[in-house]
């Protein structure tokens, strides 16, 4: 092996006087960090191989480990950052593609944090969450245009199918294939006691969680993985996935090696074989093309499930948001940017797409503007951290929130960015099981219920702060948010005011 | 036996014991999601026909439009005509499904792109040009096409190798052609006498070499 030019970006530091060498730091280290060297009667480490996961700094029972950031640099550079020559040096190396996981970590705009909400003073009271009814329930899918009267002048109900959550939350797609068992377990279980929905991403779903269906959204991308018509009818909703937004224009790949047991009953492909999803459905290149796929998944499952089209946030989404409020969906989902990922090429995550605050913003005014905003409803996930970005997006336009990243915070993701290697040391991005059962689903879905309890809380008592007593009067209400250091364009765009306004 | 023109998703998700009898031409989709049933059309069927499908059989007495079998996982789909571009693209086999698409005249491009599994067999019946167009398996990794032809296809993609059908190649078709000339009046031995092409993928992880963690 040649030498390697590249310093470890993370330095293991133990604390000597803490360490009582008990080894849990090398058991619990799937990547093989630590070492008990029993001639010396020490733990050793290799830093190079440390991804920064703090699986051994939570379960070290004396706090003897941090893991910091090694400091080492090259001459400072602004051009010629550590990691511009770093990521060089490795396809120097290798020739390879670099390959990275979870959303975009760049320095670019957070636009959520630019953004502040209103409260009432004096002249219109806010309203007490804790004393007064406060709706927290959203519906999602299209609303008809007019009243239909029978000859008797009674009002036919020609409601198209909805779903019903008790908040505007809900877990986006990762697929069993992505995330473990375990995961998929804790997200179904939580997505049920809260009364919202998970999805299934591009997988198939796993014969133990039919039983999870009217909180399930059942995905179908360009593969097809596991897609056929008891699985379709399983779910609430369908989702047909066209991009993502930490790979927009890119497909799937999930390597031959982790096509094994379950994973290749519930996806229908042979072990070892990979799954490719090509980046495009090929039988869809219109939106003509995609109305007759939304419409065969209608017609196959009986007209009675909302069918979502989820794109990636690029730069003509509002033309193709338009579209797709025509073709017969139900429901767009757009995700940002910052979307989370399994794998995704590193350059497509760090400079493809924009962010999900602009899409809505645009998004929602365009479908206004042409009167088609009620033939669908919106979703929007690309890095929602918080109670405050759902309602800033909620504002913004949205009907409901995507959230994948921060469900899987909640499940002990430590954002090392390193799903891709699929040996996550949480449980969450792997295969293999003496780490997948390190995730106890009665855990992880207690966690994940708790998270969305604190934040339906968080909700309620901006709500109350602003006056509003349900999420529908939030939605689309930008009077309810100052732009704060943004330029005239940014503020045009999102469709708000100057702090100060 | 319904006469139809154009209308779309006729017998999708059609299960098994369900027949239709079609004449005229139905519309796209049709026999999409497909789960046992069985679908005969005396005419001509338009694109997407079996998108998606898991089990059961088509039998299509005319020509066939773009996207033929999409992602077909199971079941056989007899065309005694031509496919359009883009047939059998990602199809795919599990444990006992293995699709089989047998086309009897020529094929567009695209045929058997992102190939997974299964079988696509092209007969070549009154077809002047090439029997398949460009393109043909790119990105396979999985299944295999059949080609009767005089001389190889040329211009195949890097991930597919090709070699001349072997007496245990031909086995492997033999049942379906069979199918195919029950379905049609033709003469099976006559068909499966003459000379075929086999394309394979060259591995079945064309893309393990592609990536470096970052
Ligand atoms: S877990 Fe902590 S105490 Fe135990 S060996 Fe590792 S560093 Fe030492
Ligand atoms: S990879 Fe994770 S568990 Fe291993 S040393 Fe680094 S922080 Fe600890
Ligand atoms: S899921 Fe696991 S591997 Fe992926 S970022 Fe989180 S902790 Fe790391």
């Amino acid at each position: 092996m040649g030498i390697n030019w590249i310093y470890p970006e993370h330095e293991v530091v133990r604390n000597r006087d803490r360490c009582i060498n008990c080894r849990v730091c090398e058991r619990q280290c799937a990547n093989e960090v630590h070492e008990y060297l029993s001639e010396h009667d020490k733990m050793v480490c290799d830093d190079a191989k440390c991804v920064n996961c703090h699986r051994c700094v939570s379960l070290c029972p004396t706090r003897a480990l941090k893991i910091i950031p090694s400091g080492n640099t090259y001459r400072p550079n602004s051009n010629w950052t550590n990691r511009t020559i770093n990521e060089l040096y490795r396809q120097a190396d290798t020739g390879g593609v670099l390959l990275s996981s979870m959303g975009c970590p760049q320095r670019y705009p957070v636009y959520f944090e630019k953004i502040l909400l209103n409260a009432s003073q004096v002249t219109n009271p806010s309203i007490d969450p804790l004393r007064e009814p406060m709706e927290s329930k959203v519906s999602l899918g299209a609303r008809p245009r007019d009243i239909q009267r029978d000859e008797n002048g009674r009002m036919i109900n020609n409601l198209p199918p909805q779903i019903s959550l008790s908040m505007p939350v809900m877990f986006s797609a990762m697929s069993y294939g992505s995330i473990s068992y375990n995961a998929h377990e804790s997200l179904a279980r939580a997505a049920q006691e809260l009364g919202i929905l998970y999805n299934t991403g591009e997988g198939g779903l796993h014969e133990d969680f039919y039983e999870y269906g009217a909180n399930t959204i059942v995905q179908v991308a360009s593969g097809r993985f596991g897609v056929h018509s008891a699985y379709l009818n399983s779910g609430a909703a369908i989702e047909i996935k066209m991009g993502q937004g930490a790979k927009p224009g890119i497909g799937g790949h999930l390597p031959g090696t982790k096509i094994v047991g379950d994973i290749s009953r519930t996806r229908m492909i042979p072990e070892g074989s990979d799954a490719i999803s090509p980046a495009p459905h090929h039988d869809i290149y219109s939106i003509e093309d995609l109305r007759q796929l939304v419409y065969s998944l209608k017609t196959v499952t009986g007209h009675k499930k909302p069918v979502i089209v989820k794109i990636a946030a690029v730069h003509n989404v509002t033309a193709i948001a338009s579209g797709i409020a025509r073709s017969g969906a139900d429901i767009i989902a757009i995700d940002g940017f910052r979307g989370g990922s399994g794998a995704t090429p590193t350059r497509i995550r760090d400079n493809v797409g924009i962010p999900i605050e602009l899409a809505l913003a645009s998004v929602d005014q365009r479908l206004r503007d042409e009167g088609i905003r009620d033939n669908v409803s919106i979703i929007v996930g690309g890095s929602i951290r918080s109670s405050a970005d759902v309602v800033k997006a909620v504002a913004l336009g949205a009907d409901c929130v995507y959230i994948g990243t921060s469900a899987l915070m909640a499940l002990g993701c430590h954002l090392c960015r390193s799903c891709h290697a699929g040996k996550c040391n949480w449980g969450i991005a792997t295969q293999e099981p003496q780490l997948t059962r390190r995730l106890n689903p009665d855990i992880g879905h207690r966690r994940l219920v708790n998270l969305m309890n604190a934040w339906r809380h968080e909700i309620k008592e901006m709500m109350g702060g602003m006056g509003i007593n349900s999420i529908e009067s939030l939605k689309g209400n930008r009077s309810m948010l100052r732009g704060i250091g943004l330029n005239e364009k940014e503020l045009e765009i999102l469709g708000i005011r100057h702090a100060g306004e | 036996m319904t006469t139809c023109c154009g209308e779309r998703f006729l017998g999708a998700g059609l299960k098994t014991g369900e027949t239709l009898h079609l004449s005229g031409t139905p519309g796209n989709a049709m026999g999409a999601y497909l789960d046992g049933g069985e679908i005969t059309v005396q005419g001509n069927v338009q694109d997407a026909v079996g998108d998606t499908m898991n089990h059961g059989t088509i039998i299509v007495h005319g020509s066939a439009g773009d996207a033929l079998g999409y992602a077909m996982r199971g079941g056989e789909i007899y065309v005694r005509g031509s496919a359009g571009y883009r047939a059998g693209i990602h199809m795919k086999e599990y444990e006992s499904q293995k699709p089989v698409l047998v086309i009897g005249g020529g094929a567009g491009s695209f045929l058997g792109e992102y190939m997974a599994g299964g079988l696509i067999v092209v007969l070549s019946m009154d077809c002047a040009d090439s029997p398949a167009g460009n393109f043909t398996g790119t990105g396979m990794h999985g299944g295999k096409i059949f080609i009767r032809a005089q001389q190889p296809l040329e211009h195949l993609p890097a991930q597919v190798s090709q070699h001349a059908a072997t007496p245990e190649d031909l086995q492997e078709i033999a049942a379906y052609v069979t199918q195919f000339a029950q379905h049609f009046s033709f003469d099976a031995n006559e068909l499966l006498q003459s000379q075929f092409y086999v394309l394979c993928p060259n591995a079945t992880n064309p893309y393990h070499q592609l990536y470096v963690a970052n």
